[in-house]
């Protein structure tokens, strides 16, 4: 991915989590989660990204 | 629990017969030793009481009740359990009573998200699933233990000590007109989950219990929906909930609904709560006439089992040797394999065709299966009531992409009938190297197609070989086994992946002993003799 189309899906991301509830951000975000997972396909490679987004939480 | 004004076993739909104590001439000959006693004549116990008799064994079946079980209890009977229920010739009430069914929907906050399919197929002699209330499933089981010469039923009679003696054990009983004593050779515990022998032997459940509490109603009520399980996550009438909906026969309705964290079980199960609860899952449903409250019941799912199955002399089956959550609908089917497995393995050692090495693949094979049946259940429990935040995210979030993404509601699929292959058990061979794919030894052997039977209807009583070559089978023409010749072009050699040298030995119980891509008759009876523990000059 281009680091311009990044950018665009880093705003879009920011601008649609300020327009859901607070309540729901969670669950908008484990709903993208799913479908960009059903979208890879490729399971192993999924779950590195789980564990990998699991890093320097709490830095 | 039953409406006010209402007795225990005062149906809307069923009469409970009244079972009385052993009376007249039977009571000289109550403390005659027994090759086998059975504590508890409840499903599983009746089950391992008729498989015991067709392999020609007597017992003795002790129930402390007066009638069946209250309340309409375990409702969905399995495909592998009518295959059960044919080998012991109790099918046909069942086939005639109970309502077959395969698909079941889902929805979330009242729109469906999916709709499965179970497993089925022309091939399947029967359908994946059966409805049916408890009281018939021991009513009918109770016909056929009640013809049975071989079997001999003590109700009102209550087995209050279990002491090891000798080569066996002596039971104490008491009923309503005596406390006597006999001996028994063997000691079938089929006295449920509070089982009394599990606690006189001094033996205890390990496992989990779960968060989620359930209250389960039946209601009679003409409503107007296919025999199709519905299940209504988060529904308007219980918000956060999960509700589970069943057709029974009699136009009786099963209404399975989740109480919330707080909500008091004391008040849940009060009649007037009970009432307003279906109320308004009926509303949610869109039906709108009449309805009467037949039985409710309060649960909470729990995967316990005992270590081992086996006690000396004595061993467990059905709920006195574990309890699972009964939306996996496996408390009821698991229990009856147990009295299956046992009921042939005993037999065979009674009548002196099999050593009782036979017996030490009881616990691998059933609490193998149990420990299946956890794990599957601990996944759907864990979708049906979730245990943390981390989970309730993903099930919401698993539901609420389903609105619009089918593939999402798939997480919601309960699968229920993954049926379970024995492994690491004596009584099961390696598999032959030699197939490419087809059914394992362990497994249940599929069912499938032959001429206008079924490839179940022709496997014996004992031990069948399955082959597709005459004159190879006509080498065992003096061996005791069934021969079972299939045609090698036939469907059922194709979903057996055999060729013309190939063959199957198949255990009474349908499960596959052994298999050769090439067989030799040398090879099948060195095997047959080491999964049966055959006896010497005996078969
Ligand atoms: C309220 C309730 C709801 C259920 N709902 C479901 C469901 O929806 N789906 C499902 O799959 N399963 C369900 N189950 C579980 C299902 O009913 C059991 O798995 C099934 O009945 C097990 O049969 P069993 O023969 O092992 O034990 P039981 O049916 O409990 O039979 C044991 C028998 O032993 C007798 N007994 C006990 N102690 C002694 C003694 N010392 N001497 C003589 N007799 C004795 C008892 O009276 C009883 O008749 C439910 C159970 C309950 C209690």
């Amino acid at each position: 991915m281009k680091s311009t189309d990044l950018e665009l899906v880093y705003e879009d991301l920011a601008m649609a989590l300020d327009a859901v509830e607070a309540e729901k951000r969670e669950l908008f975000l484990a709903k993208l989660a799913l479908l960009l997972a059903h979208e890879i396909g490729d399971v192993s490679l999924v779950r590195r990204h789980i564990s990998d987004a699991c890093d320097n939480l709490d830095v | 629990m039953r409406p006010a004004g209402r007795a225990e076993t005062d149906s809307l739909y069923f009469d409970y017969p009244f079972f009385n104590p052993p009376t007249g001439k039977v009571r000289l000959e109550l403390t005659i030793p027994t090759p086998v006693a059975i504590v508890g004549a409840g499903p599983i116990g009746m089950v391992a009481a008729l498989t015991l008799a067709k392999e020609g064994v007597r017992s003795v079946l002790l129930d402390n009740k007066s009638t069946f079980n209250d309340g309409s209890r375990a409702i969905c009977v399995s495909r592998s359990s009518f295959s059960i229920l044919e080998r012991i010739s109790a099918i046909a009430p069942f086939l005639e009573k109970s309502l077959g069914w395969t698909t079941g929907r889902t929805f979330y906050r009242g729109q469906k998200i999916l709709e499965f399919q179970m497993p089925d197929s022309p091939n399947a002699k029967y359908r994946p699933m059966y409805n049916l209330q408890q009281q018939y499933i021991e009513q009918f089981l109770w016909e056929a233990v009640a013809e049975n010469e071989l079997i001999e039923t003590r109700w009102q009679s209550e087995v209050t000590a279990v002491e090891d003696e000798g080569e066996g054990a002596l039971l104490t009983v008491t009923d309503p007109i005596e406390t006597y004593q006999f001996k028994a050779r063997w000691i079938l515990a089929a006295d449920g989950a509070r089982s009394s022998v599990r606690q006189m032997r001094g033996l205890r459940l390990r496992g989990d219990n779960y968060e989620g509490r359930y209250v389960i109603a039946d209601v009679q009520m003409d409503h107007d929906y296919p025999t199709i399980r519905r299940a209504l996550f988060d529904p308007d009438c219980r918000r956060g909930g999960t509700i589970l909906i069943h057709k029974q026969p009699d136009n009786i309705w099963r209404i399975d609904y989740q109480l919330r964290d707080g909500e008091s079980e004391v008040e849940a199960i009060k009649e007037e709560t009970v009432r307003s609860s279906v109320a308004a899952v009926l509303e949610e449903i869109g039906y709108t006439g009449e309805w009467e409250l037949e039985w409710w019941s309060v649960y909470s799912a729990n995967t316990l089992a005992l270590d081992d199955y086996r006690d000396g002399c004595t061993f467990f089956i059905g709920d006195s040797a574990h309890i699972v959550p009964i939306f996996g609908v496996r408390g009821l089917n698991n229990g009856l394999a147990d009295a299956e497995n046992i009921g042939w393995k005993l037999g065979w050692v009674l009548n002196g065709r099999a050593n009782e090495a036979l017996l030490d693949s009881y616990t691998p094979e059933r609490r193998g299966a149990t420990l299946d049946v956890f794990a599957n259940a601990s996944k759907s429990a864990s979708f049906m009531t979730p245990p943390s935040p981390g989970w309730l995210l993903m099930r919401d979030a698993a539901l609420n992409l389903a609105l619009s993404h089918p593939f999402a509601g798939q997480l919601a699929n309960p699968r229920q009938m993954t049926p379970y292959t024995y492994s690491e058990s004596p009584a099961i061979l390696d598999d032959d190297p030699g197939f490419e794919c087809g059914p394992v030894p362990g497994a249940a052997l599929p069912d499938a197609r032959v001429g206008d039977l079924f490839l179940s209807d022709q496997m014996g009583c004992g031990f069948t070989l399955i082959s597709f070559d005459q004159d190879f089978a006509n080498q065992f023409d003096e061996t005791g086994l069934t021969l079972c010749v299939l045609d090698v072009s036939s469907v059922a050699a194709d979903i057996l992946n055999a060729k013309t040298e190939s063959a199957y030995l198949i255990r009474p119980d349908g499960h596959i002993a052994a298999r050769w891509k090439a067989a030799s008759k040398v090879e099948v009876m060195r095997s047959l003799s080491v999964v049966a523990q055959v006896r010497k000059g005996k078969n």
